[in-house]
């Protein structure tokens, strides 16, 4: 009993990884269609935001009191800042690519690329600076009054509003940059985020321990899995994502503003890439290759459980999570000690890290040959067309 | 002939080097009869610049070092040396055609060069078919014993032998169980083999092994594994790569596998450099085995290090692997001068008995191409150094493992030419 705690409980852990590294993608791929190669490296800005956070709070003095916080603040800023970079990243690129996948494809991996070196070779303050630049460039457009924008004089305030953004990056920059040496200098190296004294050990219960940081990575994970389950059910916007998903120009017909409609997608997406990135900072360390690790799990967890379903997502995650376990951790030798040994040979074969990815790889493989559009497939004209 | 058509070539792209990168030793103001070019060949980009670029620094000083000392004095005649870097970039067979860039084109008389083993076995068949020279610095696997290359870093049995050993008898696990972690590359696959037929012979078991592919940072499957094999507590035997002690020791220290629970790892990987990344508050307790720990309390080491931060920065470390980089360029240069010439057959002859002062202590060069070094078991305390513990008198380098089912019963020895790669003893 203990020890089917013990499992379920492992299982559900690196399942939960899995699910919030792949909600995101679950809502770019599964809803847009775009294959986004740069989703890890999104969830890298939301680790390295994570790491920043940390910083900050470490070294401003009214700050510091609220210090054991800073995890749940960089949850807000690492899906900005992702959120941000998706956004900018739908405009100038993917944008204009939608209807061909394979250039999607390949244009992406390219930002994967440059999104690696750019944090290798630029210091993390200024790097932080022209994130703020854009976010506020980006959205400040929203608080200005139509009139305003589309009068006489709209270009040039829409020019006032970058280089005031510009201004208030460089300001950012300048000021993270002499607070905090550790950011004023590139570095290749990796960072490290140390999660609060609170986060730290296990909570120990009925005889197991359950990892803090785990049981706080579930809820990241259960609480983002809720909101966009709410978003996109509840909300107009949400209803309008689903109904554009379903049938773009009768959508476009009807008045929704598809273009619209794909930012905020992408910007969702991208947003939970950030914050799977604080959960993944929690876990191991922060470098330029965080997300590129991610990318391919996150891809099969989405695949397995049928594009364009936020259900089979949530289900494939927790099976191989708990595959991951079952098979890696040798449970069913640890179950049934006394199993006939040819059979106990080849269990024990295959429950190391290693192996146990190649047997889930292989079943998933098989999986997809009997049901080659995952678990849950799409029904709906999308499909069709 | 030879000789003479190699340093003019040396010169020639040495002079380039200075005039294009600027990148040639600090000072020309020495009085100097003439110059030699080496080269030096690690990752300043990828994965393993993090590591690698710390050696190509530790090279440039002790460069720096030997010329502001007046050179290499080779047949009365002083030589300032000079260096030409190279980028192996993370990937294996860059590192070979680099190689031979530096031997053909720039006709170095050595390269100092390499980390990973997968570097090296890439490396290897070119310095053997153009009979050149490469040093390498890193405790390594062994189960290698090449003509052509020169090893400075710790084989098993001066690293993980005595670690195994300290950790059965004297540590305070003492009489546990083993279990054994690693990634999933040649370097823990090997050490492990090596690690398991010791704690056969010295009476103990090993209850479990695992290895994590290179990348990956998922070890809740590894913990529960540890937690099922040592439930009270044991020896955990760490041979991680880089980053993967991040996830590792984070995520244990979150399952209750601690020191006060009764678990000791004991690393292989982890040095000065490493514990700083990773945070001393995550490693305290533990232990490393290293053949050089910033901590050693003599003048040598202390002035090894004390330059270092001179040269690089006050916030710099020392680590086992820049301590054996460090060596192997004084070595080279006193085989240079003992030789009395840069010419490769001879300066390796010249090499085999060479004995240096490092900052560990006395180092010999065997017949094997290995070094005979002291052996040291640190326990990382909360200022993130080592504590040392135990120190070995002067270890002989094996390069073929006698614990290794493989290689049992088989020596190295290049000074003899009937003995030679592997032979019998």
């Amino acid at each position: 009993m203990q020890l089917l705690l013990e499992s379920l409980f492992n299982g559900v852990a690196i399942g939960s990884v899995l699910l919030v590294a792949a909600l995101g993608l679950a809502i770019v791929f599964g809803l847009m269609g775009v294959i986004n190669l740069a989703h890890g490296e999104l969830m890298m800005l939301g680790a390295y935001s994570t790491y920043i956070t940390q910083l900050i709070f470490k070294q401003v003095s009214f700050l510091k009191p609220f210090y054991d916080s800073y995890v749940i603040v960089a949850i807000g800023i690492a899906f900005l800042v992702s959120g941000t970079v998706g956004i900018l990243l739908e405009r100038t690129v993917i944008r204009r690519l939608y209807g061909s996948p394979l250039e999607t494809l390949l244009a992406t991996w390219g930002v994967s690329l440059i999104l690696q070196q750019f944090v290798r070779s630029v210091p993390l303050a200024y790097a932080s600076g022209l994130v703020i630049a854009l976010f506020f460039g980006l959205f400040s457009p929203l608080f200005i009054s139509d009139d305003l924008l589309h009068g006489a004089k709209g270009k040039l305030i829409k020019a006032c509003t970058w280089g005031f953004s510009a201004l208030l990056g460089v300001a950012t920059g300048g000021i993270l940059s002499s607070l905090i040496s550790k950011l004023s200098r590139a570095s290749a190296r990796n960072v490290d985020v140390t999660a609060p004294s609170w986060m730290r050990g296990g909570i120990d219960f009925v005889g197991i321990t359950f990892p803090k940081t785990r049981l706080l990575i579930i809820l990241i994970t259960v609480i983002s899995v809720l909101v966009v389950i709410f978003f996109l059910d509840k909300t107009a916007w949400g209803i309008r994502i689903r109904a554009v998903t379903q049938n773009r120009p009768m959508s476009d017909c009807l008045g929704i503003s598809t273009e619209t409609v794909d930012i905020i997608t992408f910007g969702i997406g991208s947003g939970l890439a950030g914050v799977a990135g604080v959960a993944v900072s929690l876990l191991g360390s922060v470098g330029p290759n965080v997300g590129g690790n991610y990318i391919v799990g996150c891809f099969m967890v989405v695949v397995l459980g049928g594009v364009g379903n936020l259900l089979g997502t949530i289900l494939a995650s927790f099976s191989i999570g708990i595959m991951t376990d079952l098979i890696g951790a040798g449970r069913l030798l640890t179950i049934w000690p006394e199993m006939p040994s040819p059979l106990y040979s080849t269990i024990d074969f295959f429950a190391t890290t290693s192996m146990a990815r190649v047997m889930i790889f292989a079943l998933i493989v098989i999986f997809l040959q009997f049901r080659p559009t995952g678990m849950f497939p799409q029904k709906g004209r999308m499909v069709e067309s | 002939m030879k000789l003479s058509k190699r340093i003019f070539a040396g010169l020639a792209t040495a002079s380039l080097a200075v005039t294009v990168t600027a990148c040639g030793g600090s000072d020309s103001s020495g009085n100097f009869d003439d110059t030699v070019t080496v080269g030096i060949l690690h990752s300043l980009s990828g994965t393993m610049a993090i590591s690698e670029s710390t050696l190509v620094d530790t090279e440039k000083m002790a460069i720096e070092e030997i010329n502001a000392a007046g050179g290499v004095t080779v047949d009365g005649k002083s030589y300032k040396i000079e260096y030409i870097v190279e980028d192996g970039a993370s990937d294996w067979p860059t590192f070979a055609e680099k190689s031979k860039k530096l031997i053909d084109q720039d006709g170095v008389p050595v390269v100092f060069g390499g980390w990973t083993s997968a570097s090296r076995k890439a490396m290897l068949p070119v310095y053997e078919s153009k009979d050149a020279f490469l040093y390498y610095p890193i405790q390594y696997e062994a189960q290698e014993c090449s003509n052509n290359i020169f090893y400075t870093g710790a084989t098993p049995n001066q690293q993980s032998e005595p670690a195994t050993d300290f950790m059965y008898k004297r540590s305070p696990a003492a009489g546990g169980d083993f279990f054994l972690v690693g990634s999933d590359y040649v370097f823990p696959r090997t050490s492990n083999t090596i690690t398991k037929a010791q704690v056969k012979q010295l009476g103990g078991k090993v209850v479990g092994e695992d290895y994590l592919p290179l990348g990956n940072t998922e070890v809740a499957p590894i913990i529960s594994k540890i937690k099922v094999a040592l439930p009270d507590g044991g020896i955990i035997v760490n041979t991680l790569n880089g980053d993967q002690n991040v996830a590792f020791f984070k995520q244990i220290q979150d399952a209750g596998i601690t020191p006060s629970n009764g678990y000791y790892v004991m690393n292989y990987s982890i040095a000065e450099e490493e514990i700083s990344t990773i945070g001393p508050e995550f490693l305290e307790g533990h232990y490393g085995a290293w053949n050089y720990m910033m901590s050693i309390d003599t003048p040598a080491s202390k002035k090894f290090a004390k330059s270092f931060k001179k040269r690089w920065g006050s916030d710099r470390v020392v680590a086992d692997p820049q301590e054996s980089a460090y060596n192997m360029v004084y070595l080279w240069k006193q085989a240079v001068e003992d030789a009395g010439t840069f010419d490769d057959n001879a300066v390796r002859e010249a090499l085999v008995g060479q004995t240096f002062d490092a900052p560990q202590g006395p180092v010999e060069v065997m017949a094997n191409h290995h070094l005979s070094q002291t052996v040291r078991i640190g326990e990382i305390n909360a200022e993130g150094g080592f504590t040392i513990l135990e120190e070995t008198g002067v270890v002989e380098p094996q390069a073929w493992n006698q614990k290794h089912p493989s290689s049992k019963g088989y020596a190295c020895d290049w000074t003899d030419p009937k003995k030679g790669e592997k032979y019998r003893m």
